[in-house]
């Protein structure tokens, strides 16, 4: 058997059997742990500072962010976002209960429809699980609620991330996860899907020069819910307050 | 097994050399990604603490590389997934190929991966009826061509933009002649419209992996143009290619290394699809796979453990070795005569084919140490390329005369007296007979040297020893 034969390699090469049993017991409690490295300086910000790194990432990557003051407002500055696109007010949404309870029929010339995205469909609202700032990451992990196909056979990818949402770091948005998420029948914390999105898609492979529009979205906007009172103080413009 | 043409590395290169229209492309082309690079790095001032980490992490990784894969392997099971441990390419092939049966697939979209090139599964699947259709931009231009990568992360790092829109009229027969493609975004609109359909229809998808992590089972790939993800979500099912060393014990390592790599390849600070897979589609999911395999492949790797050789499976491939390297950037990819080139190239290709048929590729480096010095891991590449030209010497695969060569370096190299002699002599005799020349193109009885490079002319003013005493008795060193 072919597993064996690679294994057996490996410890040959080591020089040694199978890890024996307190040194396996080691590994283990350090994956237990999973302990953090580095986590550069950029990520440790004061929270406002933390929002507003995490918007001007987003904008350096080719995104657009959207600020609005509450969850009620998404709707409209949906609708308006595609109006000054000229885009079609017609999009398919995540059945996520926070976008359920958004009042989408606010705007009846949108056509809306809570589902997994299909070839047909030119614009998705999804929503997001955490923000990263380190790099203006958007992290969305699968789920029934949250479908990844949303995520990339769109042309305009929306993505609605509440800014209490926002973390320094790749490894705080994994924490949430590890903290939130169960899965009923592995046990795991890890859904099917978790993809980390940065910007809308690209390639370089034509002359190593960079063209937006790839096989994903075309076009990233964000619509920030300023639900954490930091949000606020911290536009980029804004001087960013000290804390502690 | 893909074409090796490795021994021929010297024909290959000459033959790059003389091709102007490969030269345009390399030297238009290397630029774009070391000066990304720089301006990534520098706007993260703990990148130097990062790649020690970063090594830290691999080797620790690879001290307990059979703990961590038996963990990774739990854990994929655990989340349904499969693993199909292959020992060879050959099992490799055979793993694909009866995934690919027994669900009755005829065609399989696929992700730019490395190990699929170094198993030949494109052609192993066309043999065996099944279509497999690239999707990554570069990968899909070189299907067209029927040509491999020769950079990779960049596969199609050797063509020019009216490369392209030649092999895009000689496949896609129903363009119209008006359609034009004078820009790159013509050239993108038109593959990613050809492939939309393909990723509907394909019956498996297969990917590559640029991380397994064992805590999770999950595997990641690193992607821009988001095809990679269209290919692992659409299909019925997923199959991930990848080899032993690219697993990592947590998320938090791979976290590290993800910091890494990006920066180290096209110099962005995040690529805009980082990607974990764990398992197939779950209860309630509305889309994903509904099976996931992983072909985890050996392929010679576990042979390097424990040589000089294991420090190469750090590598995270993100090809910042070869965008820095002198020599690449004037043969390109192809002359290399295998799947990987560059310095990773010269230092693995010999690990897994053999030194006998490669031994050209480590000697194809002037040990200017830019590789090492921008590797995300610090892998020594040039003193690896020297542990390779020394077993080929020890293994009396060097021509006889390079043998009486360095048998002569070696000796006068020993006895300075002599030393100083001969380079006074030869340096003196050279200046004379190159005067005013700035580099030899040939010299008598050194064609062998010269044929691929040019020799120069010394400066006058003696050899270095020479001009050292001289500058320490007017007190200048």
């Amino acid at each position: 058997m072919s597993k064996e034969a690679i294994l057996g390699a490996i410890r040959r090469g080591l020089r040694r059997g199978p890890l024996p049993a307190d040194q396996a017991l080691l590994l283990a409690a350090r994956l237990e742990r999973h302990p953090r490295h580095l986590i550069p300086a950029r990520a440790r910000l004061p929270r406002a500072e933390q929002i507003a790194l995490f918007v001007r990432h987003v904008e350096k990557e080719f995104g657009t962010v959207e600020r609005v003051p509450d969850a009620a407002a998404v709707p409209a500055a949906v609708a308006d976002y595609l109006a000054a696109q000229n885009l079609p007010a017609r999009l398919v949404r995540a059945p996520h209960p926070e976008l359920d309870a958004m009042p989408w029929s606010g705007r009846p010339l949108l056509a809306v429809e809570a589902r997994a995205a299909g070839p047909e469909d030119a614009v998705s609202v999804q929503h997001a699980f955490a923000g990263i700032a380190e790099t203006g990451t958007l992290m969305l992990p699968s789920a029934p609620e949250r479908p990844t196909t949303l995520n990339l056979l769109p042309d305009t990818a929306i993505v609605v991330l509440r800014a209490s949402r926002v973390v320094g770091a790749y490894e705080e948005a994994f924490d949430l996860l590890r903290a939130e998420r169960r899965d009923a029948s592995s046990g795991g914390f890890m859904p099917r899907n978790v993809m980390l999105v940065t910007g809308p898609s690209r390639s370089a492979d034509i002359e190593q020069t960079l063209e937006l529009g790839a096989h994903g979205p075309r076009r990233l906007h964000v619509v920030l819910i300023e639900d954490d009172p930091a949000a606020r103080a911290g536009g980029a413009a804004a001087p960013s307050p000290q804390e502690g | 097994m893909p074409q090796l043409t490795s021994p021929a590395f010297k024909e290959n290169a000459a033959r790059a050399l003389a091709d102007a229209a490969l030269q345009r492309a390399l030297s238009g082309s290397r630029g774009a990604f070391l000066a990304r690079r720089q301006a990534a790095i520098a706007a993260l001032p703990e990148f130097e603490r990062l790649r020690e980490i970063g090594r830290d992490i691999k080797n620790h990784t690879l001290a307990h590389l059979d703990f961590y894969l038996e963990t990774y392997a739990a854990n994929v099971e655990k989340a349904g997934g499969t693993v199909h441990w292959c020992a060879t390419a050959e099992e490799a092939r055979a793993a694909v190929l009866g995934i690919c049966r027994r669900v009755g697939a005829r065609t399989v979209t696929k992700g730019k991966s490395m190990i699929s090139e170094e198993l030949g599964l494109n052609e192993h699947l066309e043999a065996n009826g099944i279509t497999p259709v690239e999707t990554d931009l570069g990968e899909y231009i070189l299907q067209l061509r029927r040509e491999p990568p020769s950079h990779i992360i960049a596969p199609a790092f050797h063509l020019n933009r009216e490369d392209w829109e030649a092999s895009f009229r000689a496949a896609h027969t129903d363009l119209p002649r008006e359609r034009v493609f004078r820009e790159r975004r013509d050239i993108l609109a038109e593959a990613r419209a050809r492939l939309r359909a393909r990723f509907l229809a394909a019956d498996v998808g297969i990917t590559g992996a640029n991380f397994l992590v064992a805590e999770t089972g999950s595997s990641v790939i690193v992607t821009n143009e988001g095809n990679g993800d269209l290919t692992q979500t659409l299909p019925r099912v997923h199959v991930v290619l990848a080899s032993i060393e690219k697993v990592v014990p947590t998320l938090e390592d791979c976290c590290a290394l993800l910091r890494l790599l990006a920066r180290s390849a096209t110099g962005q600070d995040f690529s805009v699809y980082t990607t974990f897979s764990t398992g197939p589609r779950r209860a309630g999911d509305r889309d994903g796979p509904e099976e996931y395999h992983v072909v985890l492949l050996d392929n010679g790797r576990s042979s390097m453990v424990g040589t000089p050789f294991q420090d190469m499976l750090r590598c995270i491939r993100c090809a910042a070795c070869m965008n820095h390297c002198p020599v690449y950037g004037v043969v390109g990819g192809h002359a290399y005569g295998w799947v990987y080139p560059g310095p990773m190239g010269a230092v693995l290709t010999p690990s897994l084919v053999g030194v006998d048929k490669a031994g050209h590729l480590p000697n194809a480096s002037t040990f200017c140490g830019r590789c090492e010095a921008v590797c995300p891991v610090k892998i020594p590449l040039p003193s690896l390329m020297r542990h390779w030209r020394e077993r080929e010497f020890e293994r009396r695969l060097t021509p006889p005369v390079a043998r009486s060569g360095l048998r002569l370096w070696a000796w006068l190299a020993r006895h300075p007296g002599a030393y100083r002699a001969a380079t006074r002599l030869a340096a003196g005799a050279l200046a004379l007979l190159g005067r005013g020349r700035g580099a030899f193109r040939s010299f008598p009885l050194a064609g062998g040297w010269t044929r691929g490079r040019d020799l120069p002319v010394p400066e006058p003013g003696g050899t270095f020893l020479a001009r050292y005493a001289r500058a320490q008795r007017e007190g200048r060193a």
